[in-house]
């Protein structure tokens, strides 16, 4: 009975959905209050209704409904509740109604918080989510329906249990974080296809639509560190970024998410690059949707899947064509009637924004025709190829270290004719400080460099941090106001800074060996030993197993125990390796258990990997920046201010 | 002037830039892209005697040897048409089992396959899509000389 509770609900948020998108659409057109006056309680309904229809997927869950097809592929009666929640977006199906879900919370903030925008933007933008919605809805229900039941006779006693790698909180939180930052910028597209529709797109437009981009783009910031995360410690044997398609998928917006952001801001500082900034929205949303169907139809993951199950194939198709060939025909109809002023110095801030934006949708390019090329073989016919991690590890530093050291210098830029020269002290000085610190890092603490990377990608990490502080602490020394946007902004770039030093130090001083141990026997690792003491039988609630104990020494002196493990799945039979990982403030000490070798010994793979853990702590101040950044003051002003920008820095440290 | 002479530099350098983008792409493509071949393939001399390349096929029945105490393992990788001996040093995925596909990385010495990498995949039922595409047109059991002659690979 709940469950088709929930599938009604579902029915009647699609019902909704087409009100929202078409009164939201068509009446500012008709200028009609009535028809406007829909959209509001329709978004609400909405909210409540797919609300309702998760609530009854997860109370099927909860009570082990194995009648419900979904809930017996995906549960076990051995299963904890705590993943029987969060095995609700452990595949296709419900991960759908997750998406929908989060689209459905996004567009509610929206109706909540755009009260002070004109009637007409808002109903449109709305509307615009309301299609979104319709198609995620239709999609759900048409292929790939959640609350589908088992024909009596197939009703399993047991449910066929979580995939066992989806069985670990990390990855608990990391489909909706991601989903968060996806659907995000299905806001930012929804404000593009609003102002196109509008005909009219000026800075007010951008300063409405910034805060809501930031924000998508923090919460993706952390989903992707979630996702690499997890890949680290629970597909067992170390590294944090493969450049596995799926990952891939997920990066792309968040590189165009990065340029928009940075776009926007030129447009709503300066009036700049309209039509570049929608496309951009347009683009990064785009993006989301391909990653998401990409990962979700399993086109990536088995290029045979696509035709195998043909309808959902073409909704897909269909559906992406539909919303990223509508916008784009829109932009190519509104575009050239924007007009942005020109004139600015190529040392100015926008031309540091413009160099930004090129190499941030260079990279994007480049990682799309890596992570594409296999498909497009196969598409074509061509011989089977596959663009492993090699291609992308060469081509990406193509495009980071440059836009690394702009960042560091066009911190120091100011708008319009300002020219960097103006700047040359700040920047010298801290180029000086950052290649002192980062030589004296690389030399003082790991004996040189080993690869060209390291001390390049310290020194510039070190520049962006030092560079990032040079206006905050300026502004305090006169104490003068820091609002929290420039705050926001500092945190992030430093954590960009972070990042580049921490993976600089990971790629170059990692150290890594697979070996055979009896119990009783170390391995030594530089100035570390691993030393296995034993093995023992585990059981847990729904696999059994063996742990092993992993001493580490540290010049003859024991620190850590690890305690890598090897499960076997009951359900699916399936066997998963959890990794014995000690987090110190300096590095990861990394040990996965492999295989019985016989003989007494076990294979290990034992790692050192130095400030590891300070690539998430970047990804983490990144959307720490950018939620600071979204909270700021200016967007919160209920009084939309004038269109021209009154409040232009003259200095060139202000923002 | 002034601007338009400014833009012209800008626009150079913009066309300079992505070209060169492009060449090292293209360069780095040739060098790192990996190409498929299958057990039949590489009887028919198909694939290249110095690159890495990715073989794949299905792991042979009794054929996976380990030499107790050691991370040595040798197994034989099949199409059902022809074998090729593989052998590997290190951690096998978890996935990895007899009568299962199989792709791994490296390249042939001496008419053997000596890997440096063996794909580890998180589905118990996933079927590598390039093996599943090379055993499409095979037969399903070994010693089915007919369904191979009609290749006309055997």
């Amino acid at each position: 009975m709940i469950p088709e509770l929930g599938h009604f609900a579902l029915i009647l948020a699609l019902i909704l959905s087409a009100l929202q998108t078409v009164f939201g659409l068509v009446g500012p057109t008709r200028d009609d209050p009535r028809w406007l006056g829909v959209v509001r309680p329709a978004v609400a309904g909405q909210f409540v209704l797919v609300s309702t229809s998760i609530g009854a997927l997860v109370y099927a869950f909860v009570n082990f409904d194995f009648s419900i097809m979904y809930v017996a592929a995906n549960s076990n009666s051995a299963l904890p509740t705590f993943y029987r929640v969060t095995a609700l977006w452990g595949a296709h199906e419900g991960s759908l109604l997750l998406w929908a879900w989060i689209l459905s919370a996004w567009t509610l903030a929206v109706a909540i918080f755009s009260r002070h925008l004109p009637q007409s933007i808002a109903s449109r933008v709305m509307g615009v989510l309301g299609f979104v919605s319709f198609g995620f809805l239709l999609f759900t229900l048409m292929t790939s329906n959640p609350f589908e039941r088992l024909p009596l006779e197939q009703i399993p006693a047991d449910g066929r249990d979580l995939n066992p790698v989806l069985q670990d909180p990390a990855l608990a939180i990391h489909p909706p974080l991601l989903y968060m930052g996806y659907v995000g910028f299905a806001v930012a597209f929804a404000f593009a296809c609003a102002a196109m529709l509008e005909g009219k797109l000026d800075q007010v437009w951008a300063r409405w639509t910034r805060p809501w981009t930031t924000f998508a783009w923090g919460f993706l910031s952390i989903g992707i560190a979630l996702g690499s995360w997890w890949a680290y410690y629970e597909l067992g044997w170390g590294g944090y970024w493969f450049w596995d398609p799926v990952e891939n998928a997920s990066f792309m917006p968040w590189l165009v998410g990065t340029a928009l952001i940075h776009s926007l801001a030129a447009t709503e500082k300066r009036g700049l690059f309209k039509s570049w900034t929608l496309l951009l929205a347009i683009l990064a949303f785009s993006l989301s949707l391909l990653g998401t169907f990409l990962v979700r139809s399993g086109v990536l993951t088995s290029v045979h899947s696509f035709a195998a199950d043909p309808t959902r194939g073409m909704f897909i198709l269909g559906f992406l064509v539909i919303v990223v060939g509508g916008a784009l025909s829109l932009y190519a109809w509104r575009a050239p009637l924007l007009k942005s002023p020109s004139g600015f110095d190529w040392t100015a801030r926008e031309s540091f924004l413009l160099y930004n934006n090129i190499l941030l949708v260079s990279a994007a390019i480049m990682v799309f025709i890596g992570t594409m090329a296999p498909l497009i073989a196969d598409a074509i016919g061509a011989a089977p190829v596959s663009v492993g991690a090699p291609f992308f590890d060469l081509m990406f530093p193509l495009f980071m270290l440059p836009l690394c050291v702009l960042v560091s210098i066009g911190i120091h830029s100011a708008w319009k004719r300002g020219k960097i020269s103006a700047s040359k002290r700040r920047i010298l000085v801290g180029l000086a400080v950052a290649t002192g610190l980062g030589l004296l890092f690389v030399f003082a603490a790991y004996g040189g460099p080993s690869k060209w990377l390291t001390p390049i990608g310290t020194v510039v990490g070190i520049w962006i941090i030092v560079s990032s502080l040079f206006d905050p602490v300026d502004r305090l020394r006169r104490k003068l106001t820091l609002p929290r946007a420039i705050v926001g902004m500092t945190i992030a770039h430093m954590g960009l800074g972070v990042g580049l030093i921490a993976i600089s130090t990971v790629e170059s001083y990692t150290v890594e060996r697979d070996v055979a141990l009896a119990p009783g026997e170390t391995v030594a690792l530089g100035r570390y030993a691993y030393r296995f003491d034993g093995i023992t039988e585990i059981e847990g609630p729904n696999y059994a197993g063996v742990r092993a104990e992993v001493t580490v020494l540290r010049d003859g002196r024991p620190i850590e125990v690890l305690h890598p493990e090897k499960r076997r799945y009951w359900v699916q039979n399936s066997v998963q390796t959890e990794a014995g990982i000690a987090s110190r403030w300096n590095m990861d000490l990394f040990a996965a258990l492999g295989d019985d070798l016989g003989a007494g010994r076990w294979s290990f793979r034992a790692q050192l990997r130095p400030l590891l853990d300070y690539i998430w702590l970047a990804a983490g101040m990144m959307a720490l920046g950018g939620g600071l950044a979204a909270t700021d003051r200016r967007y919160r002003s209920p009084a939309p201010a004038a269109t021209q920008e009154t409040s232009a820095p003259l200095t060139p440290e202000a923002a | 002037m002034m601007a338009r002479h400014k833009r012209m530099v800008m626009v150079a350098a913009i066309v300079v830039g992505v070209s060169l983008a492009a060449f090292l792409g293209t360069k780095a493509y040739q060098g790192n892209v990996m190409f498929f071949f299958d057990p039949s393939q590489i009887a028919a001399g198909e694939a290249p005697p110095d690159k890495r390349f990715r073989l794949g096929g299905m792991v042979e029945k009794g054929s996976v040897h380990k030499t107790a105490g050691t991370l040595d393992i040798d197994f034989v990788v099949t199409d059902f048409c022809h074998t090729v001996p593989v052998s590997y040093s290190g951690i096998l995925p978890d996935l990895f089992r007899e009568g299962q596909g199989v792709v791994a990385h490296g390249r042939l010495q001496n008419g053997k396959f000596v890997a440096d990498e063996i794909l580890a995949k998180h589905d118990e039922k996933y079927m590598p899509p390039e093996v599943a595409k090379s055993m499409k047109d095979k037969p399903t059991a070994a010693g089915n000389a007919e369904a191979c002659a009609k290749l006309g690979k055997a």
